[in-house]
């Protein structure tokens, strides 16, 4: 997945010199994970520079540059660092286009080496998306694979909003065939990773790779299909795939790393019951992390939700009955 | 260049506190004889326009409003320093320089009244939109100080902040980046000595302001913010820098604000009468006016030139903000995104039909 995101930012840069990549050892070093490897040496320091360490001037700056016409792509080197740029975003680039009457654009892809289960540090684990899905103007993508990375890495530069783009660095080290040349990914379509008829799975990330898991092995052991979808933007969020699925399966189980409390399973869990209530065999049931700061990573496998924890909520959801 | 330094705490003066001419800088102010009725004409028109300003919110036609009343000379030197083109980052108080770059007053009122966010009529005039919350402008004028570089069109921006705003973060970290990627950035602090009821005192502990461009590597310079002719002279000089690949100025204008932080504010509260007295006796206006008239250049065509175009924009101003209509509810989905999402459609259209439903 490394690979395919550094082809698109360079794929990028080449199509429109206005792309500029920056951020904290993105330049010399090609960034901490290599995503942005050799953009320095092909584009020049003009084009892919490091800055300071300072994350609200990363963005900050990068709100300057898109008001004079760049379409910038920082990097955050890690999601527990987003929070030192919170304010930028939240306050300024979220909020451009309107304070500005919808006369300037704020083309700005925020890159976040994401999420947990890679055994890291305290604040190198953490699942932002819920601040930024709840903050208006702002859109929020997660590819889940390295085909996706590419092509909706180049799907959110292209696009003239700001995006939060979280990478799931659990998945950087995911071998696939990408097809190269320039496909972008609009954003806002969900995509069906697994049919099944059985129940729905609503997911994005790492953790599609789970639910993948899990519905082999549920579909083996116990003759559950699962239908799996992976979410792959936040905000716009595809519902009508959501609602298409649940119509036809009845049972619904978000699943995500982040924890419960106003989670993205929060929001589809409300209007899955707002729009199908009469469709649904039962709850919608969520699969989270837990209401803890993340935990040290030796305990993260607890933590995360993981296969069993997926099954024995689809179980649960599958032996509702109305009391 | 030589002015560019932090090394004491005097200011550059041109005119005196009295309106003679001052020897307290090595600059010859004869380069701005020529503009500066015209800079007297549209601190006046500030002033003007500041009251009628406060005027309309005692009236209840704005929801409120941070008055200049004091800093004129501070926002029109330093606005009468810059091309039309060179982009500026304001705070909210910067009314000298919205009507210097000829900003239509209107747009400002209905920001104030509570119509919009963020003033309409500026960014088509090179000025981001106000920055309500301190600090953060500095950080898109660096950025923006990078890209006007990259595209090669000499220009410059200008970072305006004041007091308070140097003790935020993103200050810190504006001033350090823009000296570190020597970005084309003029850091213009009006030091208008209060933030809300919080003395400058309070507020750092260094020497003054501009000592703490010594600390980020770059050159500094104290200018008497009540002096415009001091004022557009130091910021020439630091856009002429900037343009010249020399890197950021952090320019402090010593100024003071007369009136309250804004309209909801008591500042008798928190300061003295006294100390408000002696700084109306410094008023940027009148020592301007004495300053023409030393120089034999004032005569009494520029003050009621002044006072016409004050008067008509106050007429302007009355009419387009005093029981302007309100913007149409449903404008408020239009601008979250380049293109509404199926969401936001939605809820637009569920306030639809509440409003229909009146």
């Amino acid at each position: 997945m490394v690979q395919a995101l550094n082809a698109a930012l360079s794929d990028a840069m080449e199509a429109d010199d206005k792309v500029v990549v920056f951020g904290e050892d993105v330049g010399r070093l090609g960034g901490v994970f290599r995503v942005t490897e050799g953009l320095q040496a092909r584009f020049g320091p003009e084009r892919c520079f490091d800055v300071p360490l300072a994350e609200s001037s990363i963005v900050g700056a990068a709100i300057g540059m898109a008001l004079r016409g760049f379409r910038p792509v920082p990097e955050i080197q890690f999601d527990g660092f987003t929070y030192p740029a919170f304010d930028q975003i939240v306050t300024n680039l979220a909020k451009y286009r309107s304070r500005s009457g919808g006369l300037i654009s704020m083309p700005v892809t925020i890159r976040v080496p994401s999420f947990g289960a890679i055994g890291s540090a305290e604040h190198h684990s953490e699942s932002t998306e819920s601040y930024w899905v709840h903050t208006a103007g702002l859109k929020v993508v997660v590819p889940s694979g390295p085909a996706d990375a590419y092509s909706l890495l180049l799907g959110s530069i292209e696009c003239d909003d700001p995006v939060l783009f979280l990478e799931p660095k659990r998945q950087y080290w995911v071998r696939d065939e990408v097809e190269r040349g320039g496909n972008r990914e609009p954003l806002g379509k969900a995509v069906v990773r697994r049919s099944g008829s059985t129940a729905t799975v609503v997911t994005y990330g790492n953790l599609v790779a789970t639910a993948m898991e899990a519905a082999s092995l549920a579909a083996a052991e116990e003759g559950w299909e699962l239908e799996v979808i992976d979410l792959r933007t936040l905000v716009p969020l595809d519902f009508e795939t959501v609602a298409a699925s649940v119509a036809a399966t009845g049972h619904c189980i978000v699943l995500h790393e982040a924890p419960r409390t106003l989670g993205m399973g929060a929001e589809i869990a409300a209007r899955v019951q707002e729009e199908l209530f009469w469709n649904l065999e039962a709850p919608v049931l969520r699969v989270t992390g837990f209401d803890t700061p993340y935990p040290p990573a030796r305990l993260e496998r607890d933590w995360l939700p993981g296969v069993d924890r997926l099954l024995d909520a689809v179980e649960r959801s599958l032996s509702y009955e109305h009391a | 260049m030589d002015v560019l330094v932090a090394d004491d705490l005097a200011c550059v003066q041109l005119i005196d506190v009295d309106g003679s001419p001052s020897a307290r800088s090595g600059l010859d102010p004869a380069s701005a004889l020529d503009r500066l009725p015209s800079l007297y004409e549209t601190m006046v028109v500030t002033r003007e326009l500041d009251d009628e300003l406060v005027n309309l919110q005692r009236q209840g036609q704005l929801a409120l409003f941070a008055p200049c009343r004091g800093q004129e000379a501070a926002q029109v030197g330093c606005a009468a320093a810059l091309r039309d083109t060179d982009w500026m980052f304001p705070q909210y108080r910067e009314l000298g320089c919205f009507l210097y770059r000829g900003v239509d007053p209107v747009g400002i009122g209905l920001l104030w009244r509570g119509a919009s966010h963020g003033a309409r009529g500026l960014v088509e005039r090179a000025i981001a939109p106000v920055c309500i919350s301190i600090g953060g402008q500095a950080l898109h004028a660096v950025g923006a100080a990078m890209a006007t570089r990259w595209l090669g069109d000499g220009g410059v921006t200008v970072a305006f902040i004041g007091d308070g705003a140097t003790s935020e973060g993103d200050v810190h970290e504006a001033l350090n980046l823009a000296a570190v990627t020597r970005a084309p950035c003029i850091f213009y602090v009006q030091n208008n000595h209060w933030a809300i009821s919080t003395p400058v005192a309070e507020q750092l502990r260094a020497p003054s302001i501009a000592h703490k461009g010594i600390g980020y590597g770059m050159p500094a310079v104290r200018v008497d913010g009540n002096d415009v002719v001091a004022c557009l002279l130091v910021v020439e000089q630091a856009a002429a820098r900037a343009r010249a690949g020399e890197g950021p100025t952090l320019v402090e204008a010593v100024t003071y604000r007369l009136g309250p932080h804004t309209t909801s504010d008591d500042p008798s509260r928190y300061r003295d009468d006294a100390e408000v007295h002696s700084w109306e006796a410094r008023d940027p206006l009148a020592r301007c006016r004495r300053f023409l008239e030393h120089a034999g250049r004032f005569d009494e065509a520029i003050e009621r030139r002044a006072r016409e175009r004050a008067g008509s924009l106050r007429a302007r101003l009355r009419a387009g903000v005093f029981d302007a209509p309100d913007p149409a509810p449903l404008e408020l989905f239009d601008c979250v995104f380049s293109e509404p999402t199926d969401e936001l459609l939605r809820q637009r259209a569920a306030l639809a039909s509440e409003l229909e439903a009146g």
